[in-house]
């Protein structure tokens, strides 16, 4: 017998707005607990949320990323439940008319292309968070009323690496619209699976329907998320088989452990009670406004990916990594900008400073490189005034200590050697000291010029222009 | 004395702003009818001293500057006791006012405390409070109304000018009608809400009470205007009503509906016939009284609790024993802490209605009731709407009958909730109306009657209350001088 997995996903993204959706604190991570609050965000008797508009900005950039359908007139509703990080007790969110709808994103797996169906996004604050110390347990509300998109998918994925493919260009999307830090560590990405499985009769035999679905939450790197979802399928796939059935709960995974622990079961779900939140009007998005957003949204991944190929002439690998990140493309695209030559610009990222990056453990995010000295090196080249092995020094110099180029070229002496006379005296040395080498060059063994070029370039100490050494080179073979 | 007459003498040094605190601290000290839950002495004669210096300075000339006010305890007041009459919001201070408290302080007016109420507004009697019932003036044995209770018997008792109170149901204009005041629940949306604290939040309206039309219309176009902190506050600025000169024409081509069925059944004789007289007296005064049927008038009282105890039982959720307030002494647990702080802080009308609107909202049961409230609303919404395209305002009776002893409804909620049947459609349709004095019965007891006009025709209404007060004086009596009146005769 086989079964088929089936997954849906809700990831929680948290909006880097500078501060919180219903009132003016700080969005800021961290900080010492209770600094980042007011009586709005503290729900304290009395007050009102006052929505903070660029969260609309932000939702319905990603809802045009996405191909969703924007909901015109939206409105907020109220999730009622207790629980200490939630001081109003009820969590303001959107559930009848959230603000983008019926979307699709296209991903790319081990088992190919498939389109994913977005259900909806929804806009909703965050909860606080509770400090188990000694003992005792404390509130920290700076978390409270910081703006998340809930993007809630179908149940369209059938294992782990298409949720992982999902997630990255998720992933990617919310970084190059800029609305998402995606920090999965600090919370600022957080991704729950809802996960059934279900008989396959035969290779191509019609699935049974679909079966009873868990919810995993506290899934906190790509890499928990890939075991839990291994851990969960073999557990109901194991239960079923030994006669069991799978119950509709909540489970927590513990990735120290590699196992997850039912919270809680369908029958002390809790009944929300959701209603139209009174305290905010309907939220009117006019074509004017819709028409700013759609105006003012970033070039994403895969069509930057597109003009790479078209426009710049690189290879599809090439673009795809430099596109992975935004950082990355930005950098890329600057330094072509400046140098004029995309595909120097390209090979110089793709080879000495993604070594570096490697060698030093630096993150895409954190790199911060100066795009007028890496163009500056470049052009350096072409101009034939360095060659390839000075350009990879001054690029390492810039990447570790921010050097000046023209400072660090005229330090280290690694401008090229250019002095015709110079270069073809030690030319003339080296078809001296070759004789046969030189006879096998007569007789059309092209490996034969090869050595030859290889021992001048070592003669000028590996700063001789190469051009120009090859020029004088042939000449003085020719008289040879 | 009015309020304004007693800021125009505050203004023309007759009076200091001390003086005139004082004695109404004095006699809000002896709390007889137990209006005040909280008098803030020290701070009333602080402010006394910093708004004199600011009035001799030439800084503040407002019209009601100087003049002593007290305020709903639902009505936050920073560093001032704000408990909603509520043994769960004991010792709770909050650390903001409210931004109608803020408007009035700016404007020169002293807060010098906070008045009785129904337990988190929830009540037409004043009687579900943790700190007991209010005392009707006119007749001790018997309630004030609700919820705003304590607003309007300290102003019908004379303990202070003029008061803030707030209005989800009819809680202003019923007790104004029960203890002989005036009162305006003013358009959902022209007052902030920032700071008072919720009941239902989409009903709920902070208003005033006073003893005339002018006081109570000097204050509103002070509360009244948009506030950032509230976006369901559309008003763009606040009211400024003209002075009184405008209304020499009377009345004139001012068409008045009179909705036939609500005086049918239900409502006691004498409220009848002086509701009737208003109307009547109105029409001397140049107005167009027409009869109609006002539509949807079962539905009404059941639409309005759905929806404000749907709303309630979210807002007072807060209420959990963690942050602020009372918590149980014997919880040992989260969930005891939960269960027990808010079993013994609740009283039981607020127990009801949280019950009552956690069902309402529950699933399975959303749609017959919660959806079909919201439903209700908006027919009787439209129903206005149409009303308002026939008729200028319409008027009504405030409470089918006069003020009840205490004790004497308490535990029959139907019959409580029914004698809403004339106020709460106000609310669901979100519009403003004025409650005045129109006579008394046969106890002598204080009837009203009630304006109402569409959404922001608070001028309207004002105008049409000062031609009636200005051609009858039930207004201007103070209970305690009716009382001695009727010793004499």
């Amino acid at each position: 017998m086989k079964y088929e997995v089936v997954i849906g996903l809700e990831v929680h993204a948290e909006l880097s707005t500078g501060s919180k959706i219903f009132c003016g604190c700080s969005t800021e991570f961290g900080g010492e607990p209770n600094t980042r609050v007011c009586p709005v965000c503290a729900g304290m008797p009395g007050t009102l949320p006052r929505l903070n508009r660029a969260v609309i900005d932000y939702a319905v950039r990603l809802g045009l990323a996405l191909n969703c359908e924007i909901t015109r007139r939206c409105k907020f509703d109220r999730k009622n439940y207790f629980y200490p990080d939630l001081p109003k007790a009820y969590q303001v969110s959107q559930l009848y008319l959230p603000i983008c709808r019926d979307g699709s994103l296209e991903i790319e797996s081990d088992s190919g292309m498939k389109t994913i169906t977005i259900r909806e996004i929804h806009m909703e604050e965050d909860a606080g968070k509770l400090i188990h110390e000694g003992g005792e347990t404390y509130m920290d509300f700076n978390r409270c009323g910081v703006p998340l998109l809930e993007i809630v998918t179908q149940p369209d994925f059938r294992n782990a690496d298409e949720v992982n493919a999902y997630l990255e260009k998720l992933r990617e999307i919310l970084k190059y619209l800029e609305i998402c830090d995606c920090k999965m560590q600090e919370g600022s990405l957080r991704a729950d699976v809802n996960l059934s499985v279900r008989r396959r009769f035969g290779e191509s035999g019609e699935p049974e329907e679909y079966g009873v679905r868990t919810e995993m939450k506290n899934l906190n790197s790509f890499k928990a998320i890939s075991r839990a979802i291994e851990y969960e399928s073999q557990r109901q796939i194991e239960l079923i088989e030994s006669g069991g059935t799978v119950i509709q709960e909540t489970r927590r995974w513990d990735d120290e452990k590699g196992e997850s622990h039912g919270m809680r079961s369908k029958e002390d779900a809790q009944d929300y009670r959701y209603f139209p939140e009174p305290d905010l009007l309907p939220l009117e998005i006019d074509e004017e406004w819709l028409e700013r957003i759609r105006a003012n949204l970033p070039e994403l991944a895969h069509l930057k990916r597109e003009r790479y190929i078209g426009e710049y002439k690189l290879s599809a690998a090439e673009a795809a990594i430099l596109t992975e990140h935004k950082n990355i493309s930005d950098l890329f695209e600057a330094v072509t900008r400046e140098s004029g030559s995309p595909i120097e610009s390209a090979r110089l990222l793709l080879g000495e400073v993604m070594r570096l990056m490697n060698t030093t453990n630096t993150l895409p995010e954190d790199l911060k490189l100066d795009p007028s000295k890496l163009s500056y090196l470049i052009r350096q080249v072409e101009g034939g005034k360095i060659n390839r092995d000075a350009l990879k020094q001054a690029t390492e110099a810039v990447f570790v200590s921010n050097a000046e180029p023209a400072d660090y070229i005229a330090e280290n002496q690694l401008e090229m050697l250019s002095d015709d006379t110079l270069i073809a005296e030690k030319a003339q040395s080296v078809i001296d000291a070759n004789p046969g080498a030189v006879e096998d060059y007569h007789n059309g063994k092209t490996k034969a010029f090869g050595f030859l070029m290889g021992q001048v370039m070592k003669q000028l100490a590996g700063s001789g222009n190469p051009e120009i050494a090859k020029r004088l080179l042939l000449e003085l073979l020719q008289k040879t | 004395m009015s309020a304004l007459e007693l800021s125009a003498a505050i203004r023309s040094k007759e009076i200091a702003v001390v003086e005139a605190v004082s004695a109404y601290v004095e006699s809000a000290k002896q709390n007889k009818h137990n209006a005040f839950i909280t008098l803030n002495e020290e701070y009333a004669l602080k402010q006394a001293a910093t708004v004199q210096k600011r009035i001799d300075g030439g800084e503040v000339q407002t019209p009601l500057v100087g003049v002593p006010i007290a305020v709903k305890d639902n009505i936050s007041t920073a560093g001032t006791e704000t408990t909603c009459a509520s043994k769960m919001l004991s010792g709770y201070k909050p650390i903001f006012s409210a931004t109608a408290v803020e408007k009035a302080e700016q404007a020169g007016m002293i807060v010098i405390g906070k008045l009785n109420m129904d337990e988190f507004a929830m009540g037409g009697s004043s009687e579900t409070g943790a700190y007991g019932a209010v005392k009707n003036p006119y007749d001790v044995s018997r309630v004030a109304g609700g919820s705003s209770g304590g607003s309007a018997a300290a102003v019908a008792a004379g303990e202070i000018p003029l008061t803030l109170g707030s209005d989800t149901g009819g809680s202003i204009r019923q007790p104004c009608s029960f203890c002989g005041v005036t009162g305006i629940k003013p358009t959902y949306g022209a007052v902030s809400r920032y700071g008072l604290i919720a009941y239902a939040s989409s009903l709920d309206q902070i208003g005033t009470i006073g003893r005339n039309i002018d006081d109570c219309a000097a204050l509103l176009s002070i509360i009244s205007g948009a506030d950032s902190k509230d976006s369901t506050c559309i008003i763009d600025k606040g009211f400024e009503f003209p002075e009184k000169s405008a209304e020499s024409n009377g009345l004139k081509s001012l068409r008045i509906g009179l909705p036939r069925n609500y005086f049918k059944k239900g409502i006691e004789s004498q409220v009848k016939e002086a509701v009737l007289k208003a109307a009547e007296e109105l029409g001397q005064a140049g107005a167009v009284v027409e009869e109609f049927v006002m539509p949807y008038m079962d539905y009404t009282v059941h639409a309005y609790y759905i929806i404000a105890c749907a709303e309630a039982s979210s807002n007072l959720s807060r209420y959990d024993g963690l942050k602020y307030g009372y918590r149980s002494g014997s919880a040992r647990t989260l969930s005891e802490v939960y269960r027990l702080s808010r079993s013994e802080g609740f009283g039981l009308e607020v127990k009801r209605r949280i019950m009552l609107g956690s069902f309402v909202l529950s699933s399975g049961y959303y749609d017959s009731y919660y959806k079909k409230a919201l439903q209700t609303r908006a027919m009787i919404k439209s129903a206005y709407d149409e009303l308002f395209k026939r008729f200028d305002l319409i008027i009504s009776p405030v409470a089918p009958t006069t003020a009840y002893k205490i004790g004497e409804n308490i535990s029959d909620p139907m019959k409580m909730y029914m004698g809403d049947i004339y106020t709460v459609s106000v609310n669901l349709a979100g519009l403003p109306a004025v409650s005045l004095p129109c006579g008394f019965d046969e106890n002598g007891l204080p009837v009203g009657f009630q304006l109402i006009g569409d959404s922001f025709s608070e001028l309207k209404l004002i105008k049409a209350a000062r031609v009636y007060q200005q051609r009858t004086g039930f207004h201007n009596m103070l209970a305690t001088e009716f009382a001695a009146e009727r010793e004499r005769s």
